[in-house]
């Protein structure tokens, strides 16, 4: 027994039957094709998943598709607006906030809602922010410093940056 | 133009991009036409007798393909999963494990059935129409009563519950206990761990019926490994068998051996005739991914009133689990580590590997080394503190300060300078001023501590004569290195990355060897199909062993292009001079060519007389030896005496990883490995019920990871040593941090918690423990 439904997803409109018990995660993944939504835990912990439903973060592991019914869903794919990066995912590469990556699409899209939401958080605030989402790699260090230069670069300000550089010419040399 | 220098570089990663974007390739990403899903039926038992398996129901399900037991797979897998034993041992016992039980099952998840389905929906629904019998055995869960003869066994068709038992003597420890004037002594538990990588296992086969050809997409950190002992058992030679690691979302050791489920994935898609996928679900991870840790040492220290450190004595029981995980033994490496950055006279060791019916134990980030940093660092604070000495100083007194030094078992520490890390560690946190604050806040009721851990560790793996006695094996690692024809440069390493940024700090390597543009560089791993073997990436080895197989490759390519230059010059070899990717003759730089020019004509006519087309090399790396990182961490914290809470003030961490490829990553590898010691220190421990050997915390609902709001921002600062082992001059960095970490933090807590008296606290130091602790020292 499949039901329709109806939504928006990065800005394109698509229509699909899919069981009722379907979750969002695994129609983004599975019928629609975006992959970049990813699936850890299994018990809603870890915030792997989290994409944005009509504008809010939400664990799509933790939604039916149906709930998603009429309603527009932004993923890590949608993030990046005529190929150029949004604030957060150019922070998070210049900051080195990620290692093996996996958490990565969930923690940009918890990071750019609370940006949304808070422009200018301090980091009692970042870590509440974040709570829902886990990393094993980075001990979340350079994750804070990026949301840190993410709402920096936002706000039209400069972070205190790391002195990573993307082009290795300009690189300088530690001694 | 080539850079004047790559290495030291703070560049950016290029693995980036497609990982902030969402265009990774993780292991569930991999979808092919026709695919079908596995769901794997695993044991609700830690130990239990199967009586029956009913697979009608399931069958009869629509869109089931197959539901396959042990009597479906025993005529396509052939042997046993493989066991690196690398210690010889005094007793040793090495039961053979099928990939999935047959008629005794002897941990909680093992596999007994797997169903075969068009989704993965469907396969987990049929999974619970599987119907199994069992007729429950009692569960060997502790340690010392699996050791005794009237334990039940763990699997009855074994002679006892010991997988080893070796000692390891260095010196008269008896002499030198009896003219000690200190002994103290201390049991030291390490916990079970969940490695708990974000992404679970999980692998795809793509068995080509006819052909015996295969495909097999999985996330490990080893698939030349894989490929050879899953290829051997099913009968695919390596020349028919490709297995692919794309982005694997991290490991922690938990990746490192091949499991179970990629011999059945494989078998199922030759049963069935189509692609099956897998993809391991977090209950089941947490069940039958291999786990870390699950010691206990009892210590015993003799040390002078003045400080000196005599002699040390320790007994590792290590919790097997079930059956051995692949290198569960080298987790023995603790007993020849325990000196840890110290002199001593003597050292007696003894490891016992004992069965559980618990999931097997492997290494998990540092394996073995953080419990030999953390039983030393936790001998020598009791020590200190049983003679009234400062923790810096009697560190201070005992470092070993020459080198290349020989220690007690004749590992040669390669080079070092540890009061330096520990001043620059103690001028960064300002020892003096906390010490002063700490009897002031005392007096005010607060409990601040601060914790030391001036740890070294032995990486690399790893020297072939170290290796060898573990079955002949040599832990060499390979490289490729082709120059295309307009100059572009393929690397492909048998290493393998998964959030160590191998792609960029290879390519910073290899385009400083060549003398080439980093952007010219492109680096291979994870694909056996265009990969020279190698045994892949764990025990901080990739760097000082696959990148010198880099460097040797390199090497021979720039030999040849010397000859190419000698030739086009029409000049003699020993008068072309190579500059930073420029071939020219002596005393006439003005005139050179570049690699891309030479590489170009290595391809074409009228080479030198005897010479083959083509510019590449394919090198093996033995490493003469180990390579020894080192340094200090400081943590301090404070307690709170009426709830227990630990929170940590500050955390420094001062490492000596030789030189630096690309500090960025560096401080990267740091970071999360420190995190992950301060998490056992703090959070993390598998629990089981005795009793029954059910799981007690098989989620992460239950298991606590921490979160952002649990971890402090990190002081880093580095000294450089450079390894006198390799001509890159490097050591290794993934594990040092959670090497490190773990007691800095415990000794922390101590030294906090020593106004009550107490001495000693075990992992993890939760709030409860500590209440309890307190209320107990104040009664």
């Amino acid at each position: 027994m499949t039901q329709s439904v109806e939504l928006t997803i990065n800005g394109r409109r698509r229509q699909d039957h899919v069981e009722p018990r379907l979750l969002l995660v695994h129609y983004l993944r599975e019928v629609a094709g975006l992959t970049g939504t990813h699936i850890s835990c299994d018990t809603s912990q870890c915030g792997a998943c989290t994409v944005l439903l009509d504008g809010e973060a939400v664990k799509s592991c933790s939604v039916f598709a149906v709930q998603a019914d009429g309603r527009s869903v932004t993923t890590i794919e949608g993030l990046a607006k005529d190929g150029t990066l949004h604030p957060v995912q150019q922070a998070f590469w210049s900051e080195h906030g990620l290692q093996c990556g996996f958490c990565t699409p969930g923690f940009i899209m918890a990071a750019a809602y609370l940006l949304q939401q808070n422009p200018t958080p301090t980091d009692d605030e970042i870590d509440r922010g974040l709570e829902g989402n886990l990393c094993r790699c980075t001990g979340y260090h350079n994750i804070k410093k990026a949301v840190r230069a993410a709402a920096s670069a936002m706000n039209g300000g400069t972070a205190e940056l790391s002195g990573n550089v993307a082009s290795p010419v300009a690189a300088a040399v530690e001694g | 133009m080539a850079v004047t220098s790559m290495i030291g570089a703070r560049i950016q990663r290029r693995e980036d991009p497609k990982l902030i974007t969402g265009h990774g390739h993780f292991i569930d990403d991999v979808n092919l036409v026709n695919m079908a899903h596995m769901s794997i039926v695993r044991s609700p038992h830690a130990h239990a007798r199967i009586t029956s398996i009913d697979t009608a129901a399931a069958l009869a399900s629509n869109g089931v393909v197959a539901v396959l037991t042990a009597a479906d797979f025993k005529p396509v897998i052939h042997g046993g999963l493989p066991v690196t034993n690398s210690f010889v041992a005094d007793k040793k016992q090495i039961p053979e494990q099928f990939p999935i039980a047959t008629d005794e099952v002897v941990y909680l998840g093992e596999p007994v059935a797997v169903v075969v389905a068009d989704d993965r929906y469907t396969a987990d629904d049929a999974a619970q129409l599987v119907a199994v019998d069992y007729e429950p055995l009692p569960a060997v869960m502790d340690l010392e009563l699996a050791m005794t003869p009237s334990s039940p066994l763990v699997k009855s068709d074994r002679p006892d519950n010991i997988g080893w038992d070796a000692a390891f003597p260095a010196g008269d420890i008896d002499a030198v206990f009896a003219e000690a004037e200190v002994i103290v002594k201390q049991r030291i538990g390490q916990q079970r761990l969940f490695p708990t990588p974000m992404e679970t296992r999980g692998c795809v086969a793509d068995y080509v019926p006819f052909d015996n050809r295969v495909t097999l997409w999985t996330s490990t950190q080893v698939p030349h490994f894989v490929r050879l002992f899953v290829g051997g058992a099913l009968g695919v030679p390596e020349s028919q068998m490709r297995v692919v690691s794309h982005d694997v979302g991290g490991g922690f050791g938990s990746k490192i051996r091949p499991y179970g489920e990629e011999y059945l994935t494989t078998a199922a898609s030759k049963l069935c005739g189509r692609p099956v996928k897998w993809i391991e679900d977090r209950t089941e991870s947490l069940q039958a991914t291999t786990h870390g840790r699950g010691q206990i040492f009892d210590i015993e220290v003799a040390a002078n009133r003045d400080g000196t450190l005599l002699g040390l004595r320790f007994t590792q029981l290590l919790d097997i689990g079930a059956y051995h995980g692949v290198f569960s033994a080298f987790q023995v490496v603790a007993c020849l580590l325990g000196g840890g950055a110290y002199e001593w006279k003597a050292i007696n060791a003894r490891s016992i590997g004992i069965f559980t019916n618990r999931t097997a134990t492997d290494p998990y980030r540092g394996a073995g080394r953080p419990e030999a940093t953390h039983l030393v660092e936790r001998a020598v604070d009791l020590v200190a503190r049983e003679i009234g000495m400062d923790p810096a100083e009697i560190r201070r007194k005992n470092f070993v300060k020459t080198f290349p030094h020989v220690n007690n078992f004749g590992l040669t520490y390669d080079s070092g300078d540890y009061e330096k890390t520990l001043d620059r560690a103690m001028e960064i946190i300002d020892y003096a001023a906390f010490r002063k604050r700490q009897e002031e806040l005392r007096a005010q009721g607060r409990y601040t501590g601060i914790g030391f851990s001036t740890y070294v560790e032995i990486c690399g793996l790893g020297p072939s004569a170290a290796t060898a006695p573990a079955a002949g094996i040599a832990l060499v690692e390979s490289s490729m290195v082709r120059v295309h024809p307009t100059g572009s440069v393929t690397v492909s390493v048998g290493t393998h990355a998964h959030g160590q940024s191998h792609e960029t700090t290879f390519a910073q390597i290899a385009a400083d060897a060549l003398g080439v543009p980093y952007d010219s560089v492109e680096i291979h791993h994870g694909d056996t199909g265009d990969t020279p073997f190698g045994y892949g990436t764990y025990g901080s080895r990739s760097l000082a062993v696959g990148g010198m197989a880099i460097m040797a490759s390199c090497h021979k390519v720039v030999e040849k292009a010397r000859k190419l230059a000698a030739h086009a010059f029409e000049a003699s070899e020993d008068d072309i001079v190579v500059d930073q990717g420029r071939y020219f003759v002596r005393g006439n730089p003005g005139e050179a060519k570049v690699l891309a020019e030479l590489a170009f004509a290595s391809y074409g006519a009228g080479l030198p007389e005897g010479m083959e087309q083509g510019l590449e090399a394919v090198s093996y790396f033995d490493p003469p030896n180990f390579v020894w990182p080192f340094g200090c961490h400081i943590c301090a914290v404070e307690v709170d005496p009426e709830t227990g809470a630990v929170t940590i003030d500050r955390y420094v961490a001062v490492d000596d990883c030789g030189n630096v490829i690309n500090p960025m990553v560096v401080e990267g590898q740091l970071h999360g490995g420190i995190a992950q010691g301060i998490s056992q220190a703090l959070f993390e421990e598998v629990s089981y019920d005795d009793a029954t050997g059910q799981m007690l915390n098989g989620t992460m609902l239950d298991y606590l990871i921490p979160t952002m709001a649990e971890m402090p921002m990190f002081e880093l600062d580095r000294t450089v040593t450079p390894s006198p082992t390799n001509e890159l001059g490097v050591k290794g960095i993934g594990e040092a941090g959670t090497i490190a970490s773990s007691v800095a933090v415990i000794n922390a807590i101590t030294d906090a918690l020593s106004p009550f008296g107490i001495r000693h606290v075990e992992m993890p130091a939760r709030p409860d423990r500590l209440w309890s602790m307190i209320k107990e020292a104040r009664a």
